[in-house]
């Protein structure tokens, strides 16, 4: 088990959005996240990264082995791609490149500059930077966003190489990414505003 | 921790205008100066030391909100965050290359401006040697008025009001060995006193600073 | 079973809101009394100085605006630590109320300080250690009320302007030092030092004391009323929240 959550709860700028989640995540799983915009997928994944205090509830996991990646991904465009993974790689402690280029056909791109990759070209890079953490649960908020079927394809294929090398990833996502994982919706989690008597005790 | 320095290095000098800016400014101040105080060079030679710590502590000034700014609208702030490096030494590193990539060039152009100046001779050295041992303290307290402010829309403003009260002890202390260093009198005592303060806030004040990157990315 | 009467109580807005409400009116007026007293005591009671004159007499203004002046800050560094420590919201808001007051006493105390010292140095300003530290504290009231102002979230500005507080009051005692030293071997003899024994003889000390209590409970009170705003406003934000959650 890499990720255990027992009736956490989650808020966002001082307001509770999600509470009452249970849910586990073991080692060469995968569990999409579902639920509309705004309900709170994004400040879960955050809580769970380490980002945002939780409100209440546990979340039993290693901080250590959690690698966090929305759409913005932190790369420098006057940076080559080659810089941008070394950067990486030297902060979570490894010197190699090569696995990861590889696994993402980044050769060719190696001496261009990050922002000179087209969308689908870039979403590869930073996946490639989730995969130098060397860490084994992977957090993914909208990881496909702008990408095409082609890309998609092959991010999911990434996926399931990460999850057969005893990887997890814990993903939100709009997009049916055709590999297996348990789907877990949040809406059911809204948090529901406590009815106080008094107006005087509201803080918040 | 290296790779971070190393890298935003790289971006302070390909980024351009980080780099060159400060030393623009710089040289605007002093170029400006006379024209508000007349050209003698008895008063421009009198007033030189504090202008030129002024001047470089409006340019340190100057690129301070850039310290933060950029890897918090990337993204990268947030995995640096997730990442083993400790928040302390995150910010100490874009302390220490907001000190190397904008300090360490005024330093450098010093005596360039203190010739326009008309700076005595006697007071290039103690100008440059208060400049050297204040500016690092300039860095840190910036960075700390940098995290305080990251997470607003033109917060450069409310920078600049936070960091120059902070800024007034160094200026004093660094200003006064400079000013006395000049006029040939005993400086042991400011410079100690600036010295103190660097070394201290150097010491401390990541702390705080981490503590409030921590509370903006919330 | 018998409650444990602590000062704790009062972090919870709807006691504060309840003893504030009664204690305001009785403080405000004491205040308002004691300044009255005080100042006409001071101001026509007293004779003049043989070496000032009689604008020696602002000093019923100068000292107890300067003395809470520093008051305000300090109250507003402890308000502060206690949020960050124990999340009191009443905590915060009340720190976030002082900072106007105190910046209005501080804005008191310089221009008192500079009429007082006018005659002595012919001019309306120098930048004597003690007129200069106090305008120094202005700045520093300015940047905490500016970040207060600049951040939308209420917890994160609480958490934020607590920092800048610590931080700014450690910087401001060695601005203090900072001062002094960049002020030496000048204007000596015309500081305008404060010390009861020099300056100000018994005759004087008694409306002093009398101005400084009152200005204290005006303090007490302004930071009362202003607090039991800004809570209200906080509900008020608090509840539109939630409405817009449903």
């Amino acid at each position: 088990m890499v990720l255990k959550v027992s009736d956490l709860a989650v808020s966002r700028g001082g307001v509770l959005v999600l509470e009452g989640l249970n849910f586990t995540l073991k080692r060469g799983n995968a569990l999409i996240l579902r639920g509309p915009n705004g309900s709170g997928k994004t400040t879960l994944l955050r809580t769970l990264a380490g980002l945002q205090p939780a409100v209440a509830g546990r979340i039993e996991a290693e901080q250590d082995d959690i690698a966090f990646a929305t759409h913005s991904d932190g790369l420098k465009p006057t940076l080559t791609v080659r810089e941008n993974l070394t950067f990486w790689a030297h902060i979570f402690g490894s010197n190699h490149i090569d696995e990861s280029v590889d696994a993402f056909a980044l050769q060719s791109l190696l001496n261009r500059s990050a922002g000179a990759l087209s969308a689908g070209q870039k979403r590869r890079l930073g996946l490639a930077r989730l995969m130098i953490s060397g860490r084994p649960l992977w957090i993914l908020d909208e990881p496909t966003v702008s990408l095409d079927k082609e890309s998609v394809a092959r991010f999911a294929e990434t996926v399931k190489l990460h999850l057969s090398k005893g990887g997890a990833a814990l993903l939100a996502t709009h997009i049916d990414l055709g590999f297996e994982a348990d789907v877990f919706d949040v809406s059911p989690f809204k948090a529901k505003p406590t009815d106080l008597p008094f107006l005087d005790e509201v803080m918040l | 921790m290296i790779a971070l320095l190393d890298r935003d290095i790289k971006l302070a000098i390909r980024a351009g205008g980080g780099f060159g800016l400060g030393l623009a400014f710089f040289l605007i101040v002093v170029v400006l100066v006379p024209f508000s105080v007349g050209p003698k060079s008895d008063l421009l030679a009198i007033i030189a030391p504090g202008i030129l710590w002024l001047g470089a502590l409006l340019a340190c000034l100057l690129s301070l909100d850039r310290i933060f700014a950029l890897d918090y609208e990337d993204g990268s702030l947030d995995l640096l965050a997730t990442s083993p490096l400790p928040m302390e030494a995150i910010v100490s590193i874009k302390a220490l290359a907001h000190f190397l990539t904008t300090a360490v060039p005024l330093v450098l152009a010093t005596p360039l401006f203190g010739v326009m100046l008309n700076l005595p001779a006697e007071g290039f050295v103690w100008v440059m040697i208060s400049l050297a041992v204040g500016t690092p303290a300039l860095s840190v307290i910036g960075t700390f008025g940098a995290a305080l402010t990251v997470g607003l829309k033109r917060g450069g403003l409310l920078l600049s009001i936070l960091v120059l009260p902070l800024y007034v002890p160094t200026l004093i202390f660094g200003a006064e060995v400079a000013r006395r260093g000049t006029l040939g009198m005993d400086i042991q005592t400011p410079l100690l006193m600036l010295a103190g303060i660097t070394f201290a806030t150097i010491a401390l004040l990541p702390f705080a600073s981490a503590a409030v990157i921590r509370i903006n990315l919330r | 079973m018998s409650e444990k009467r602590s000062l704790w109580e009062y972090a919870n807005p709807r006691k504060f809101m309840g003893l504030s409400g009664t204690l305001l009116p009785w403080v405000a007026i004491s205040g308002g009394a004691l300044l009255l007293i005080g100042l006409i005591w001071g101001f026509f009671f007293t004779p003049d100085d043989y070496r000032q004159g009689s604008t020696v007499k602002i000093i019923y203004l100068h000292v107890p605006s300067a003395l809470m002046a520093i008051n305000a800050w300090f109250m507003m560094l402890v308000a502060s630590l206690i949020w960050l420590i124990r999340r009191h919201h009443v905590s915060a808001l009340a720190a976030r109320a002082a900072a106007p007051v105190g910046v209005a006493m501080t804005v008191i105390a310089l221009v008192t300080g500079a009429i007082w010292g006018q005659p002595m140095w012919g001019t309306w300003w120098v930048w004597d250690p003690r007129l200069t530290s106090f305008l120094i504290l202005f700045l520093f009231y300015l940047g905490y009320i500016a970040l207060w102002s600049a951040i939308e979230n209420d917890d994160t500005a609480a958490d934020l302007t607590s920092v800048l507080a610590i931080v700014g009051s450690v910087f401001a005692v060695l601005s203090r030092y900072a001062v002094n030293f960049w002020n030496q071997g000048l204007h000596q003899g015309a500081s305008l030092s404060m010390d009861k024994e020099e300056n100000v003889a018994d005759i004087f000390y008694y409306p002093l004391l009398v101005a400084i209590a009152a200005f204290i409970l005006i303090f007490v009170a302004l930071v009362l009323l202003r607090t039991r705003t800004e809570i209200r406003a906080r509900q008020l934000r608090a509840y539109m929240a939630r409405e817009r959650m449903q």
